[in-house]
């Protein structure tokens, strides 16, 4: 039975694209049959941290009117052959989408995959409601600083109110996934702890992706940061994640990186 | 907490009186309304014969003018309620006529009056004006956490939440408010004009408080009080906020 998950944050700019492509490619290496699909209509930015911008032919709203079939939008990737990517359309608008569209295609989308992963938007409006309207499980993204922290507290209050689920009385399963995590600022007090984030929260904790360059390295060369440097620590720290998505009970660390005995000893990063 | 407050033995914080200085609430009352249809002329004379069977009929009774079936000019209309005033009729409020045409001797235009039924006895009249029934019961529990932009409203008693109340969320009771967890939204509580109501929380990191009306923000809560359970009373219309121990 396939699972929708929606990654969604109500701020903006804390990492949910980015971990919608970490989580569905780590998902896929794990020989997972997943689809991500880009709901931010009019700012897609999906379809370039997964690397197919210039493969794009059709997108959600096309399908959504009936223009194009599910199978002729969805586009897969190169590297890992049971990811696929649904993208959303740059020239429409949050408007162009509709409930009962959207219903379709996600029943659609949860007959041929295993995971579909809906890549929500910032904000709480139509695009933010569509996203996790058809959700079982949520993945909250937040950075540790109070402005996003409250903006999650915000969407939480919505995945309990605006989602089919919750119409029916059950509940949508809510992880935290805490992003752009600075261990030493946290220590200094700049930053919250994740024993904040949890406490003003109140939601299992899924995973903490420690801040890295790796991240920016990976979405400029179009690759989801998973594929890219699977050894680096937020590759490290999604792939947890999404064994914990799995089911897998994985001991909370948070990696750091690597540097070899020489950087260490002279405390310097080479160039 | 290492120290150990006795609540009465402190003196509650300055005697800073809370900073709102007009409070007002929303009520409803039952008014007579008084329909005059042209010729005004013969409906006054009408009054005038309800008045010579009954003197006191319409004595300290609040009337509202509906204007519907007129159409009478500003000046008319001042003209129609020095006229009523005279036969001991005061008139509070109009209804049915223009809003652009109202001037400021006028009195104001109501909206959203229902009918109801009037009971001929005195007392009547008075009862519904009274305050409004405080000893209910009813009680509100809420079992998962308030979140952020959410908005709880019981007039009708306490609220009890078993959780925290997020940033930006706000609770608003008839009776007193309950959080086992921390406090950091809105509190309301005695909002329909119960003076005994009080706040509880387990820690209180409030944005803003208010009993029966008088409020006090984030900014005034005292420092060493911040993020330890604690009670919030009103004295007089001294806002008063002391820890639980």
């Amino acid at each position: 039975m396939a699972k929708v998950l929606v990654v969604t944050s109500g701020k903006g700019g804390v990492g949910k694209t980015t971990s919608t492509a970490a989580l569905g490619a780590a998902l896929a290496q794990q020989g997972e049959k997943v689809c991500v699909v880009d709901f931010d209509v009019g700012l897609r930015n999906l379809d370039l941290v997964m690397g197919a911008e210039r493969r794009v032919v059709f997108d959600l709203i096309n399908v959504v009117q009936g223009v194009a079939k599910l199978q002729q939008a969805l586009i897969r990737d190169k590297r890992l052959e049971n990811l696929w990517l649904l993208p959303a359309s740059q020239t429409r608008d949050k408007d162009a989408l509709t409930n009962e569209g959207v219903g379709r295609i996600i029943a659609e989308l949860r007959s041929k995959f295993d995971w579909v992963i809906c890549d929500s938007p910032a904000g709480i409006e139509r695009g933010a409601t569509l996203a996790m309207r058809y959700a079982d499980e949520a993945v909250i993204v937040t950075n540790p600083e109070v402005s996003s922290v409250r903006d999650s507290d915000r969407i939480i209050g919505m995945l309990d109110s605006k989602t089919v689920k919750a119409e029916k009385g059950e509940q949508v399963t809510k992880h935290i996934l805490v992003t752009r995590y600075d261990a030493g600022r946290a220590a200094r007090g700049e930053m919250l702890s994740i024993d904040d984030v949890l406490e003003i929260l109140a939601t299992p904790l899924l995973g903490i992706i420690p801040e890295s360059e790796d991240v920016l390295k990976a979405s400029n060369v179009g690759s989801p940061v998973t594929v890219n440097n699977i050894a680096s620590a937020p590759a490290r720290a999604y792939t947890d994640a999404a064994l914990r998505l799995m089911g897998e009970d994985i001991e909370m660390v948070i990696p750091t990186d690597r540097r070899p005995i020489l950087q260490r000893l002279f405390g310097r990063r080479a160039a | 907490m290492s120290e150990a407050v006795l609540p009465s033995a402190k003196p509650a914080q300055p005697q800073k009186p809370a900073r709102q200085l007009m409070r007002f609430r929303g009520r409803s009352y039952v008014a007579y309304v008084l329909s005059p249809k042209p010729p005004i002329v013969e409906w006054l004379a009408e009054v005038d014969a309800t008045l010579a069977r009954s003197p006191n009929f319409f004595a300290g009774k609040p009337v509202i003018l509906d204007l519907a079936a007129t159409e009478l000019s500003s000046p008319a209309i001042r003209h129609l309620i020095d006229n009523l005033d005279q036969r001991g009729i005061r008139v509070l409020g109009l209804e049915g006529f223009d809003a652009a045409l109202l001037t400021p001797d006028l009195p104001p235009l109501l909206s959203g009056g229902r009918d109801c039924a009037i009971t001929t006895s005195e007392s009547a009249a008075a009862k519904t004006a009274a305050a409004p029934d405080k000893s209910k019961a009813g009680s509100l529990l809420l079992e998962s956490p308030v979140r952020s932009g959410q908005s709880v409203v019981f007039a009708e008693g306490d609220v009890t939440v078993l959780g925290s109340v997020g940033s930006g969320a706000e609770i608003v009771a008839g009776g007193s408010i309950h959080i086992y967890g921390a406090l950091r939204g809105r509190a309301m509580a005695g909002v329909n004009g119960n003076q005994n109501a009080r706040i509880f929380c387990n820690k209180i990191e409030a944005e803003l408080l208010a009993i029966d009306g008088y409020y006090q923000t984030a900014e005034d809560i005292d420092v060493s009080l911040r993020s330890r359970p604690a009670q919030v009373w009103l004295e007089g219309n001294a806002m008063k906020i002391t820890a639980l121990s």
